[in-house]
């Protein structure tokens, strides 16, 4: 081929190659069509069957009863959801409605991708969500999120030897105390079976979150707004508690140090361990999988001074800023937030609702699956501690994560957890706050 | 010079080889076991290798609630597509820096490294941005486009070294021969590039088959997504999975790749020794 006309073939490819790859462009409407339709997107994380069907038969009634405005239900996914919508809201494609999770608003409400929902939703849903849980979505002085399903952590325990011990069980009115805890599961622990044991492979959250039942709370924000750590009395009492069941009493069993909450089910089935500590919505795992005969039962985590307060992170829906249909945005998330709505997702995702309302519905209360003990500790829950704090998830990994596992296996005493929490957490929170 | 192995010494090397096969094989066969138990195997303190009371309602369960047949398509046509292109825009490069070896093409190897380097979390909004200038988010076109973009340095590095093992005596003896350069091109280095262009087709059809990052964000309507991505609904918050139809689904996202490199083994590894010793 004469060498001049290479020039030109590339020309005439490249041409060729941009129009067919604009001819194979999606859509880029801004969400009304030709006859005034609006279109509105919403994208959920939902992911057990139960829970999905409910989405989408809402997504459906909602369509079918409005017209005017259409939902599309677009299934979103956890795994890297912050940088996935990150990079939507950049992008300015972000959908309309957002399935999320309160821990991970911050970044998003202050980076102004999110609406101030204030205005628009109506006092129907504001006054039927309790405060404690606007809280989580409450970032400056707007509110960024609809909190609507919550988890506590409970105590998933083998029923037969609970019993069989003949120990004292407790419930969300007579909890046991922390020490009472520790009494209890070494008094379970027998050969062959441990009294407890804590899935801490991802040790901070879980920390912080019950830590609140004995009044640690670890982050102090001053007068000035800028949050420091002090590591006092009560923080100490949970990681304290699990230390030594760990280390001196070896009523807790070491290896889960290192597991995830799925991970010790079989143990747990096979009366290797008593109890164990997991969210409320492991419940549907126990109920799938426990072999045939297994009895069970949902026992709440043990209180202290504090009582039976812990930390939660709500799943939320949020409205992205750059929606133009902000409104009809947030009369769909009022209409799938209707108690008898709310009760839906609730069941399917197997956690509670926020909505007092949804949360005083029967189906919610019965001892089956252990739903009435999750809801009786539902006043109980308070915003996870750290979520509004910025810098915490550097000090999450560099700090905490792994100066907790040391401190759970027993490789340095309090006195050094408390150096590295403090010390080393404050040096890495001054850097965000200057 | 004769290389004579003892008895022993031979089956020490079989057990090792057996060792790393059963090394490279474990995961792979723990997710068929996997596959096929039932919920209440999942949970056994004891697993077994064999399913006691093997079951196919976790491949039921999987494609009954996500549509796994269509996200395979889209997977298949964005591997597909992205390894044709790469391999025909990377042949004729790779050639050119092989065989005109100089301080541009030494620049581009160095470049070809350090872009690997590149997190996909750093680049993932300009070439957002990009995208939808160009009206293609949402689109595969657009997806097959990154990742022909993402695995052509990659694929270019592969391939110079292949053609730099083709001795260029070969191709000033053909030349010599009076043919002229197209014709040698075609009928001496493209031969003996063959399995080279295979391996590196493999490695870009592979790269896109897996790939999910890029497709969970630039891919918005289910009609659309591909298979990674649709495995990530079996995923929960927190890493909780609906192991059972997880790893049914994810036994049949391998097996496109297990049979492509069935098929076409034989060309790879008779590539990487073709012209290894002097006849």
């Amino acid at each position: 081929m004469p060498r001049r006309r290479l020039p030109a073939l590339a020309t005439a490819v490249t041409t060729v190659l941009a129009l067919l790859l604009a001819g194979c462009s999606g859509d880029d409407g801004r969400g009304t069509e030709a006859d005034g339709t609006i279109r509105l997107s919403f994208q959920s994380l939902a992911w057990q069957k139960e829970s999905v069907d409910a989405n989408r038969q809402l997504v459906r009634e909602w369509n079918a009863t409005h017209p005017d405005v259409q939902v599309d239900y677009v299934q979103g996914s956890w795994d890297n959801v912050h940088d996935q919508l990150l990079t939507s809201f950049e992008g300015g494609e972000a959908p309309d409605i957002i399935h999320d999770a309160s821990d991970d608003l911050a970044d998003f409400a202050y980076g102004g991708y999110l609406a101030d929902l204030r205005t628009l939703l109506p006092d129907r849903l504001t006054e039927d969500i309790p405060q404690q849980s606007w809280a989580t979505t409450t970032f400056g002085d707007g509110v960024y999120g609809v909190p609507f399903l919550q988890e506590p952590k409970v105590l998933i325990a083998n029923t037969k030897i609970l019993e069989a011990s003949g120990v004292r069980i407790p419930t969300p009115g007579k909890p046991w105390s922390w020490p009472e805890f520790r009494q209890i599961t070494a008094k379970l622990t027998k050969k062959g079976t441990y009294g407890v044991a804590w899935p801490l492979k991802e040790p901070v959250s879980v920390t912080l979150n019950l830590g609140l039942s004995s009044g640690g709370r670890l982050f102090h924000r001053g007068t000035d707004g800028k949050v420091t750590i002090r590591f006092d009395e009560g923080d100490r009492v949970m990681p304290g508690t699990v230390r030594d069941q760990v280390v001196s009493d070896r009523s807790a069993a070491r290896p889960s140090l290192g597991m995830g909450g799925s991970d010790t089910l079989p143990g747990l089935f096979g009366g290797k361990y008593a109890m164990v500590p997991l969210g409320f919505s492991y419940r549907q795992q126990v109920v799938e999988q426990a072999p045939e005969g297994f009895e069970w039962t949902v026992l709440p985590a043990p209180a202290g001074s504090g009582g039976l307060a812990q930390g939660v992170s709500p799943q939320t829906l949020s409205v992205a800023e750059d929606s133009p249909h902000k409104r009809e945005a947030a009369r769909f998330i009022d209409f799938l937030l209707r108690p008898a709505n709310m009760v839906r997702l609730a069941k399917g995702d197997w956690m509670l609702p926020t909505g007092t309302e949804a949360l005083a519905d029967p189906a919610l209360h019965t001892a089956e699956n252990g739903w009435a003990t999750g809801t009786a500790l539902a006043r109980a829950l308070r915003p996870a501690p750290a979520q509004s704090v910025r810098g915490y998830p550097e000090w999450k990994d560099k700090v905490a994560t792994p100066a907790l596992q040391e401190y759970y296996s027993g490789a340095i005493d309090t006195e050094e957890l408390k150096k590295r929490l403090v010390e080393d957490g404050n040096r890495v929170l001054a850097r965000y706050q200057r | 010079m004769s290389l004579r192995t003892s008895g022993t010494a031979r089956a020490g090397q079989y057990a090792a080889l057996l060792c790393y096969l059963v090394f490279l094989a474990f995961p792979f066969l723990w997710l068929i076991s996997t596959a096929f138990k039932p919920a209440r195997e999942l949970g056994s303190l004891h697993p077994t290798w064999i399913p006691e009371d093997p079951t196919l309602d976790n491949f039921r369960q999987a494609f009954d609630e996500q549509p796994l047949l269509r996200a395979a398509a889209n997977s298949l046509t964005a591997a597909l597509c992205a390894a044709l292109i790469a391999v025909v825009i990377a042949t004729p490069m790779a050639y050119v820096m092989a065989r005109h070896r100089g301080r541009l093409s030494t620049a581009a190897t160095g470049w070809v490294v350090v872009s690997q380097a590149f997190p996909f979390v750093l680049v993932i909004i300009p070439l957002f941005l990009v995208l939808k200038y160009l009206h293609l988010i949402n689109s595969l076109w657009g997806l097959i486009l990154v990742y022909v973009v993402w695995s052509l340095p990659f694929a270019l590095w592969m391939l110079a070294g292949y053609v730099r093992a083709v001795p260029p005596e070969l191709e000033e003896a053909a030349a010599v021969d009076g043919a002229g350069r197209v014709r040698i091109l075609v009928s001496v280095t493209a031969p003996l590039l063959a399995p080279g262009i295979v391996a590196t087709a493999l490695f870009a059809f592979i790269t896109a088959w897996n790939e999910f990052f890029f497709a969970l964000v630039l891919l918005k309507t289910p009609e659309k997504q591909t298979l990674p991505v649709v495995l990530t609904h079996f995923l929960g918050a927190e890493g909780v999975a609906d192991l059972g139809p997880l790893a049914a689904a994810a036994f049949l996202a391998t097996l496109p790749s297990l049979v492509l490199f069935a098929v076409i083994q034989k060309r790879i590894t008779g590539g990487l020794t073709a012209g290894a010793v002097k006849n």
